[in-house]
């Protein structure tokens, strides 16, 4: 390894980086070597990172294919645990919760903050304040944002009262505790916060697409509404990749608002992949399942993460 | 003019809505819990008191788990953005072998859904005798960030000019000194942005929290308030207390830092 290393030297020239992999090297400009030092700066954090990332995540995809309760050791199953999925109601309902969630949390999360970039992308007066109101609850931690509306969720708080007050009192339900509702009720905190990262990721899109577009889109007469159409929506392209890759992501991951609210409750009302890993991992220890549950949270999430990685990579070579 | 008005007093009224549940919340933690059992959670205030941030504080000793997350947070965000940087230094400015690969790697890592790394990890920290260790903690941050911030300092240090380094090299500076002396000091606004990014989410974490930390005196504050609801159950007021506690830190950390937080989070966007 480290001859192989030795061998590759020079720094590396800006413009002539087209080759992948370092495999073919460009341009010699002398016998500089790569210094052992260099070397270790670049293992130690790649070892680091494959004791506590690729090497679990290798055992993860193994133990996927076992069954396990944690005391003795793991069976090997084969596909056993994905065609139990396949008669498991629960499964059945969390991946139904996580699909409802990916659309509407995701879809809503994009049209909200994509929407509020552009009412808020000019800069005038008071629009710094406005942007700070939406973002404000993206610092806080989800289980922050779950207890603030829990408080609110609370039989007689403020959701209840404001219902009452405009005449919806029959609508009053306990919302987190029924299972009809209880989802929802998650939603809407998650999207409370989401919109406003989606925001601010649409306004430095928005500050990146050239102003003589709109001027040339004017000169020629087309609205406001045609210049939005035709000539922003169609300038994001790079962003929009960036959002949906970026809200796929979350949206499968999406585990602490949900736990912290309702812990995939009622009845699994509101359960997602995430939360029934998690309880069927550390409450029921059926680690085996549990692994294969995580397995097709990765499999859902890996055709999103592909056109992400292909995306950053086109545009750094 | 009659449209900018109507412009403002639409945003205003978004806005407000916007933080209202905050001032809400912040609103309740310092009601008493007699004025919330008398006149309920959804009316104005009737009562002052400080005593719900005392119970929340000395009680509930959210001021151990507050302490908890600095231990963990400080040394991980430092651990995962000193290791990231010399990684994406080597990657960027040398032409090691296998470069793009080891990158892409990286990246990947981070993109994993934590979920199929669970129970590996719970697993393999009991092994080595650090389950229930704030240690192990902070390992599972850096080794799970790493990835990202690896990448995002690799595009950073990739567009540095390569004649800075050279005229470095000429002057006789190793790979170490051009690292802690040029290339390093030019990297800062990126560090900023990562720094205050990762500060928020290695606070915020509540999964890898409650899958590698059992007891509760070892709890960070965000998985600690979960705990609070089983502790104070209906006494709303005190929940709130907490929830405000716990909710400083990251907002002080973005007040500081806003700018670069902002950017940070622009980052993947533009980049």
């Amino acid at each position: 390894m480290t001859s192989t290393v030795a061998e590759a030297a020079q720094p590396v020239a800006r413009s002539g980086d087209q080759a992948g992999g370092g495999a073919r090297r460009p341009r010699r400009t002398g016998p500089r070597r790569v210094s052992p030092l260099i070397l270790a700066f670049v293992l130690v954090p790649f070892v680091i990172e494959a004791v506590w990332v690729f090497w679990p995540a290798l055992q993860g995809f193994w133990l996927a294919l076992t069954s396990w309760d944690g005391l003795s050791a793991p069976r090997f199953v084969g596909f056993g645990n994905f065609s139990d999925m396949v008669s498991d109601p629960i499964f059945r309902t969390a991946l139904k919760n996580t699909a409802i969630w990916l659309v509407l949390f995701g879809g809503l999360s994009v049209i909200g903050g994509f929407g509020m970039a552009l009412l808020l992308q000019r800069e005038r007066r008071g629009v710094g304040i406005y942007r700070a109101a939406l973002f404000t609850p993206v610092v806080f931690s989800l289980v922050v944002t779950a207890l603030i509306w829990r408080v609110f969720y609370q039989p007689d708080g403020l959701v209840d009262t404001v219902f009452r007050t405009v005449g919806l009192g029959n609508f009053v339900r306990p919302w987190l505790a029924d299972p009809d509702t209880a989802l929802y009720a998650v939603i809407v905190p998650a999207l409370w916060r989401q919109i406003g990262y989606v925001m601010v990721l649409y306004l430095a899109g928005l500050k990146a697409v050239d102003p003589a577009l709109y001027e040339a889109a004017k000169v020629d007469g087309a609205s406001a509404w045609q210049r939005t159409r035709y000539v922003t929506i169609p300038q994001l392209k790079g962003v929009n990749s960036v959002v949906l890759s970026v809200i796929v992501i979350d949206s499968l991951r999406s585990f602490d608002i949900v736990w912290s609210m309702t812990r995939g409750g009622p009845y699994h009302s509101s359960e997602l992949l995430s939360t029934y890993m998690y309880s069927t991992a550390f409450q029921s220890t059926q680690l085996g399942y549990a692994s294969a549950l995580a397995v097709v949270i990765f499999l859902l999430a890996l055709a999103v993460i592909l056109g992400y990685l292909i995306r950053a990579f086109r545009e750094e070579s | 003019m009659i449209r900018r008005t109507g412009y403002h007093v639409a945003m205003s009224i978004v806005s407000f809505l916007w933080v209202a549940p905050i001032l809400w919340v912040v609103v309740i933690s310092f009601r008493s819990f007699d004025d919330v059992a008398a006149n309920g959670l959804g009316s104005l205030p009737h009562s002052f008191t400080f005593s719900t941030y005392k119970s929340a504080w000395e009680d509930a000793d959210e001021f151990r788990a507050l302490i908890n997350s600095l231990l963990v947070t400080i040394p991980a965000v430092l651990l995962s953005l000193g290791l990231a940087s010399i990684a994406a230094y080597g990657l960027a400015r040398y032409s090691i072998p296998f470069r793009r690969t080891i990158l892409l790697l990286m990246l990947m890592g981070n993109l994993l859904p934590p979920q199929i790394l669970l129970i590996p990890i719970s697993r393999f920290v009991e092994l080595i005798g650090y389950y229930d260790t704030l240690i192990a903690l902070i390992a599972v941050h850096v080794g799970f960030g790493l990835g990202f911030y690896t990448f995002v300092l690799h595009g950073f240090m990739r567009d540095l000019p390569r004649e800075i380094q050279e005229a470095a090299t000429i002057d006789g500076a190793g790979p170490g000194r051009i690292y802690s002396s040029v290339i390093l000091p030019l990297t800062r606004p990126a560090l900023a942005a990562l720094g205050a990014l990762s500060f928020t989410w290695i606070f915020n974490d509540l999964l890898w929290s409650i899958t590698v930390i059992r007891s509760g005196e070892k709890m960070p504050v965000t998985p600690a308030l979960l705990g609070l609801q089983g502790l104070f159950v209906s006494s709303w007021n005190v929940i709130a207390a907490g929830t405000v506690i716990a909710a400083v830190p990251t907002v002080a950390v973005f007040l500081r830092f806003q700018k670069h937080f902002v950017g940070g989070l622009a980052i993947g966007a533009v980049k």
